[in-house]
């Protein structure tokens, strides 16, 4: 009976372990979308925050910038990690230099932003200033792209690993060259893992403050050029708080900021369930 | 049985790392003929068939000496051009493995991929290939449907009328219908005998009636040696190798 008693206690633990993951992001999402959904309006969204701390206004250049930011990001990351887990997985046979890059790719993802930050701060803010402007949508971009690199490279690289070796051999043994056979039945079958890589590593970079907080100058007005200043909706939460003291903007920015990326998330994952569905002919 | 010669093996010897999986074939494979390779699990004969499209080349550290003669030319040769040569020398492969593309694109993938774009002559290629692996009948009606829908005999079935879209001379068969039921697995040797007419035809089957049923020539493999190469009656009937008895009378396999 203590045996049976002690398998209902162990259970009720590991449940209340379970629930607690769930019961942990309500929270948070309530606590934020209570206190910031009421400022949410039309206007905040598409009018500009006041300068030197007139605050309340909107919030719409800075929309505008996490975009902005995001965008470059997975402009420079999704071609270099979709290309290197092509390489890793097509080309190389399994040997050192694979587990080198692999294990550099483990590496950089756990450098803490701040250095990212302040790594962008020096090589393309100070350095870079002829090219990037200095502080700019362009200097924060790139550091959000080793940020998203790493993600979205070994994610990508799972996703074509996943596709099956017969598929491969099916092409080849009708004369595609192995380029065709990439392109043609690889990539399209890992299509699914490599955009939710790629979903994934932008919400990485949709979320970010630290390695852009050196590095994209925190500009409130609405950037023109990738060369311009600007002030992602993290970093504007981040600035109000600490400068202004401004709690409910902060809570109207937070709570835009989490739509956005539960809409990114939900989206996807129904996308790629489609895309998924149709591949295999249901 | 003295018919042309379409592939002559001579010598061939093959390593994975240090492990010897083929030791010193020697095999003429006749034209417009089925030739049969059995032997227990693992006797090297998937690996034989695998080296006469060069599809062991995937395979990390594989090494081979010997030649193989086909129109002329040693395919072993380091400067054979792979791509070419599988559009002559084709595989259907142990499991069906369909695209996950619509039954049309499976058919016309290959004669795609070589550079064919016309609609027309597309449309042309995929009604004779799917006519010539006898599925024909059953898929016309959805050829926009996913190849993934159709069961695993015909998706075999389709895996041959992909292949015949390329025109290859030579059909490679690893144990084409091990994955299938019996009915599935009689049309297959249906059309395997349709197919000898015009392609010279290599299978390997761990089943001995198949072997029986469809081929005219059967090799024995065991460990990694060819043992006996004889036509199939012959080699069932009046084996000359105490090994090959042994097998073909099911004392081991």
């Amino acid at each position: 009976m203590a045996a049976k008693r002690r398998e209902t206690a162990a259970i009720g633990l590991l449940w209340g372990a379970g629930i607690a993951t769930l019961v942990i992001l309500i929270v948070i999402l309530a606590y934020i979308l209570v206190n910031g959904l009421p400022l949410i309006s039309w206007h905040f969204l598409t009018a500009n925050p006041g300068v030197r701390g007139q605050t309340g206004t909107g919030i719409y250049s800075t929309i505008v910038a996490t975009v902005a930011v995001t965008g470059v990001a997975l402009l420079v990351a999704a071609p270099l990690s979709v290309g290197g887990a092509i390489y890793l997985n097509e080309y190389t046979k399994e040997n050192l230099l694979r587990k080198v890059i692999r294990q550099a790719a483990e590496v950089l993802a756990g450098i803490p932003s701040i250095i990212i930050g302040l790594f962008g701060f020096l090589f393309f803010v100070i350095y870079l200033r002829p090219y990037t402007g200095g502080w700019s949508v362009l200097s924060g971009g790139l550091a959000l792209a080793f940020m998203v690199l790493p993600i979205s490279l070994r994610i990508s690289e799972e996703a074509l690993k996943a596709v099956p070796a017969e598929l491969r051999e099916g092409s080849l043994g009708l004369g595609a060259t192995k380029w065709q056979s990439i392109t043609t039945v690889v990539m399209p079958t890992a299509l699914p893992g490599i955009i939710t890589g790629l979903i994934l590593g932008a919400g990485r970079a949709i979320g970010e403050t630290a390695a852009i907080l050196l590095t994209v100058g925190g500009a409130l007005s609405v950037p023109h050029s990738l060369q311009d200043p600007a002030c992602p909706m993290t970093l504007y939460i981040y600035n109000i708080l600490t400068e202004y003291n401004d709690t409910r903007t902060a809570y109207g920015t937070a709570a835009v900021l989490i739509i956005v990326i539960l809409a990114i998330t939900f989206t996807t994952d129904y996308l790629m369930n489609r895309y998924t569905r149709k591949l295999k002919g249901l | 049985m003295s018919g042309e010669i379409e592939i002559s093996i001579k010598n061939l010897n093959l390593w994975f790392g240090n492990f010897q999986a083929l030791k010193n074939i020697n095999i003429d494979i006749q034209k417009n003929a089925v030739t049969a390779l059995i032997g227990p699990s693992g006797c090297g004969k998937s690996t034989f068939i695998k080296t006469l499209d060069r599809m062991n080349d995937l395979v990390d550290n594989v090494k081979f000496t010997g030649e193989i003669m086909y129109k002329g030319r040693n395919i072993l040769d380091s400067d054979t051009d792979v791509v070419e040569l599988r559009k002559e020398i084709g595989m259907v492969f142990q499991k069906p493995n369909p695209f996950p593309k619509s039954i049309f694109d499976n058919v016309v993938y290959g004669p795609r991929v070589h550079g064919i774009r016309d609609k027309k002559t597309l449309h042309e290629i995929a009604e004779r290939s799917l006519k010539g692996a006898a599925i024909w009948d059953e898929v016309k009606d959805r050829l926009g449907e996913s190849a993934l829908r159709l069961s695993g005999g015909q998706q075999q079935r389709l895996c041959i009328a992909r292949l015949l879209a390329v025109e290859p001379d030579v059909l490679l068969m690893d144990e084409p219908a091990s994955a299938l039921d019996p009915i599935a697995t009689s049309k297959i040797e249906d059309l395997l005998y349709e197919l000898k007419k015009d392609y010279t035809i290599v299978i390997v089957t761990h089943n001995m009636q198949q072997a029986a049923r469809v081929s005219s020539r059967t090799a024995f493999f065991w460990l990694g040696e060819m043992v006996e190469y004889a036509p199939t009656i012959d080699l069932f009937e009046r084996p000359q190798n105490k090994r090959t008895e042994d097998y073909v009378t099911g004392k081991f396999g």
